[in-house]
């Protein structure tokens, strides 16, 4: 048996230092963002846990790929050598458009690049937050991940990295509430703000004018004004419009092109120019500039 | 001969469960093992298990799960300070009394997580976010016997 007096701080004092600590974690996260640079640090601590739990997941489907009949691989086969040799033949008009498309905007003193450098990310369906909207995926910055890279998979746009660790990030979905994102009417060129709706599939445009040429069904693609994301991926459709009077601004709700939540492989872009060390250079010579 | 190292392991699978991949429709149904965890290890040895390994957990569970950094180690401290005052107490309640207490404490801690949640971004709660409350209840007694048996079997007094 203990002796009684040996037992250190007293549950309230040690209640409250606890207690005094975690306010100020949770007001330095939330008012002054002093995590940003240590989550890298916290990320990378953790990140054996959720390979571990990973696991199972991983040998699941890399079983379900070993028990593939010889005669399913072969139907795959053939379908995707259809859909390469079709993708193939679009992508030679493409590169003569592009040439094109490069001339007229020399003759008009415009470049703009339009091939990013890709990565494949997988998702790592672990649990997460059940407040926010977020996945994680298996690359970090050792394969060369940024905070507020684009995130986007073979439909439309994903959303962005949120946070980030050595070995895995965070990617922080279009329907977060905390996202928007800057985009563009394909139809007429009307640029507006997309924000997350707080649900897997709503979307919200806030500041639409009443009188604003929207359609239900308008795709929105970036705008590239925000200078996050490239311009011209698609982003979301219109689903909802409606107009109330004596309101100053339309309501308007969009659904994401992407099914969010169920593609398995993210494609991460990659924008050559915002290199991690050219932003740090970046943001050095903005603080040392004079003013 | 005392095996603490048995009490680390147990909260490492926890953190294991509470992160494993389930599917979209039983996640909701995902009992809160560190609670539970918590709850347990507090009770048998409040003197070596307190405040201050609630608070670890809670933090790694947050970043582990990605949210708000010192959510879950708040409230998961204020659950063990909580059991620490009245672990003399609730030694002596019968199997139902002490599921009914963990369901009650989940159900705080839960809205106490969404109470601060909200204070950053407007949610929408769903419904489902609330059953895991009795998936908890549900397993706790099995899981109360379970650890017991581990703790007498690794004589962990």
């Amino acid at each position: 048996m203990k002796p009684i007096f040996s037992r250190g701080p007293s549950f309230l004092l040690r209640l409250s230092v606890i207690v005094l600590i975690s306010l100020f974690l949770l007001l330095a996260e939330s008012k002054f963002n002093l995590f940003t640079s240590y989550r890298l640090y916290l990320n990378s601590l953790v990140s054996p846990i959720q390979y571990i739990a990973d696991i199972p997941q991983s040998l699941v489907t890399s079983f379900s790929r070993m028990i593939v009949t010889r005669e399913e691989l072969k139907i795959r086969n053939l379908r995707l050598e259809k859909e390469n040799m079709f993708l193939n033949a679009d992508r030679l008009l493409l590169t003569q458009l592009q040439l094109e498309n490069k001339k007229i905007r020399t003759l008009v003193n415009s470049t703009r690049n339009f091939t990013n450098q890709r990565m494949l990310a997988e998702v790592m369906s672990l649990r997460s937050d059940p407040f926010r909207y977020q996945l994680l995926i298996n690359k970090g910055t050792l394969d060369g991940v940024y905070l507020g890279q684009p995130v986007i998979d073979e439909v439309g746009v994903v959303g962005q990295i949120s946070e980030v660790g050595t070995l895995t990030s965070r990617v922080l979905l279009l329907v977060d509430a905390s996202h928007g994102i800057p985009v563009r009417v394909q139809r007429n060129d009307m640029i507006a703000i997309v924000h997350g709706g707080g649900a897997w599939n709503k979307l919200d445009m806030p500041f639409i004018q009443n009188n604003a040429d929207l359609k239900e069904g308008d795709l929105l693609v970036t705008s590239g004004l925000g200078g996050n994301f490239p311009a011209g991926y698609p982003v979301a459709t219109i689903s909802h419009i409606s107009y109330k009077k004596g309101a100053s601004y339309a309501d308007v709700e969009a659904t994401p092109v992407t099914k969010l939540g169920e593609s398995h492989y993210l494609l991460l872009l990659c924008d050559k120019k915002k290199d991690v060390s050219d932003v740090l250079e970046k943001e050095a010579k903005i603080k040392n500039a004079p003013l | 001969m005392r095996h603490y190292s048995i009490v680390y392991f147990t909260f490492f699978v926890g953190l294991l469960c509470a992160i494993f991949p389930l599917p979209m429709f039983f996640n909701g149904f995902r009992p809160e093992w560190m609670i539970l965890l918590i709850a347990y290890w507090v009770l048998a040895l409040p003197l070596r298990i307190g405040i201050v390994h609630a608070f670890f957990l809670g933090l790694i569970l947050d970043i582990l799960l990605g949210s708000m950094l010192g959510m879950h180690a708040l409230l998961f401290a204020l659950f063990a300070y909580f059991i620490c005052m009245h672990y003399q107490r609730i030694r002596y309640f019968s199997l139902v009394q002490t599921t009914l207490l963990v369901g009650l404490s989940v159900l705080c801690i839960k809205l106490g997580l969404f109470w601060i949640a909200s204070t950053q971004q407007d949610i929408i709660l769903h419904k489902n976010y609330f059953w895991s409350i009795f998936s908890s209840m549900l397993i706790w007694p099995w899981f109360f016997l379970f650890l017991r048996m581990i703790r007498i079997r690794f004589k962990v007094l």
